[in-house]
């Protein structure tokens, strides 16, 4: 038996059940897309940097970044957390910290970001005050950002391997704000130097952030920056000594000391 | 405070493999509920955990920071961390943290089996 189609009829009923698998597709939320997409930063297998005013911009460009598993040291978690008033949102206070992040910064250290302020992917590039009139040329990788906080995670070279997380939020009736350091000395010199003053210069650093943040977010004078230091593992990861080839404070040094050279070298060309 | 958005459940498919079903959130907050969920999947004879993230809806960079932390404590149990069940984005942000290196990713539950020999 064979079965006659109109095909009128035939083209009518595919429309139907056409427009009826639109309608479904209409009525069903997108294929799971994860509300995190476009807070993190698209993948990078090395950093490209834009030269920044103010900054010397060297021992970024074309680094890989390097999180706790790639580093040398003891593994850490540093805490360190300031109560601003009740009235300000986390939200607001994230905003501002971002919006305003080099300016909380300690005095002789610079951080040259993107003009937009700190979204993911972006590279900024920093000199870090490490004594002697010497600046630690360096940068960090905006790795996360959402309205509630953000993370930055350091190419090969810094002194620590690993990544600094910004937040804020809702603490007993107040607002708390924290920066929560996971990380590693990135290689054997840089362990020795966190060892021998690095760690406590650190905790100053941030303590110093945080009080100039929480100033602007109108804490009071007496607001008190608490600090928790966890080691995470005491173990030293020897296989990964070998960074020190990139260690930047070494290149530092002789980038400040060639630096009169290179100037005495490029006046002659041009006379 | 909020409970938690996240659920972990252990099987233990072999003496020595065990695999952690995550459904939900992956942030800073779940750390109790993972560190259960690890002391509950390590025995005295488990040489393997596998992570299987087929339900992650979300996870931030607390999240990230919490899955280094449960590395440490594998490895110094003398155990492997492995995942599956990725999605292409959470598979990027392993590439991206460059976590992919400690933790080794599969396609699916069974070829992270078939290596652990179970």
């Amino acid at each position: 038996m064979t079965e006659a189609v109109d095909p009128e009829r035939a083209t009518s009923a595919e429309q139907i059940e056409l427009s009826v698998r639109e309608a479904a597709a209409a009525m069903t939320p997108p294929a799971s897309v994860p509300k995190d997409v476009g807070r993190w930063a698209a993948k990078v297998d090395r950093l490209d940097v834009q030269q920044r005013d103010g900054v010397r911009g060297t021992n970024v460009a074309g680094r890989r970044l390097t999180g706790p598993v790639q580093g040398f040291g003891k593994m850490w978690q540093k805490t360190y957390r300031l109560t601003v008033p009740a009235d300000i949102t986390p939200q607001q206070a994230i905003a501002t910290w971002k919006a305003h992040f080099p300016e909380f910064w300690p005095a002789g250290n610079r951080f040259a970001g993107a003009l937009t302020g700190i979204s993911p992917g972006d590279v900024a590039l920093l000199d870090l005050a490490i004594g002697g009139g010497v600046k630690l040329s360096t940068g960090v990788f905006v790795l996360y950002a959402d309205e509630e906080s953000f993370t930055l995670m350091t190419p090969q070279g810094h002194m620590f391997a690993g990544w600094i997380t910004f937040s804020a939020e809702r603490d007993a009736g107040a607002t708390a704000v924290q920066a929560q350091v996971l990380m590693r000395a990135n290689d054997p010199l840089y362990e020795l130097g966190m060892t021998f003053g690095g760690h406590r210069k650190e905790d100053v650093f941030w303590a110093q952030t945080l009080t100039a943040l929480g100033a602007r977010l109108g804490a009071g004078p007496d607001a008190e920056v608490s600090t928790r230091t966890v080691c995470v593992d005491s173990r030293r990861q020897w296989h990964h000594a070998g960074n020190v080839w990139h260690n930047s404070m070494i290149r530092s040094v002789f980038q400040t000391v060639a630096a009169p050279l290179r100037a005495l070298r490029r006046a002659r060309r041009t006379s | 405070m909020d409970g938690p958005v996240v659920t972990m459940q252990v099987r233990h498919v072999a003496d020595a493999v065990a695999v952690v079903d995550i459904k939900g959130e992956v942030t800073a907050g779940c750390e109790p509920v993972l560190m259960s969920a690890y002391e509950e999947a390590s025995g005295p004879g488990t040489s393997r955990l596998v992570l299987n993230f087929a339900g992650l809806e979300y996870m931030n960079s607390g999240g990230i920071g919490m899955l280094v932390t449960l590395l440490v404590r594998a490895n110094r149990q003398r155990q492997q961390l492995a995942a599956f069940g990725l999605s292409e984005h959470y598979r990027e942000i392993f590439e991206l943290t460059r976590l992919d290196e400690a933790i080794t990713i599969y396609e699916d539950e069974a070829s992270a089996l078939s290596v652990a020999g179970a």
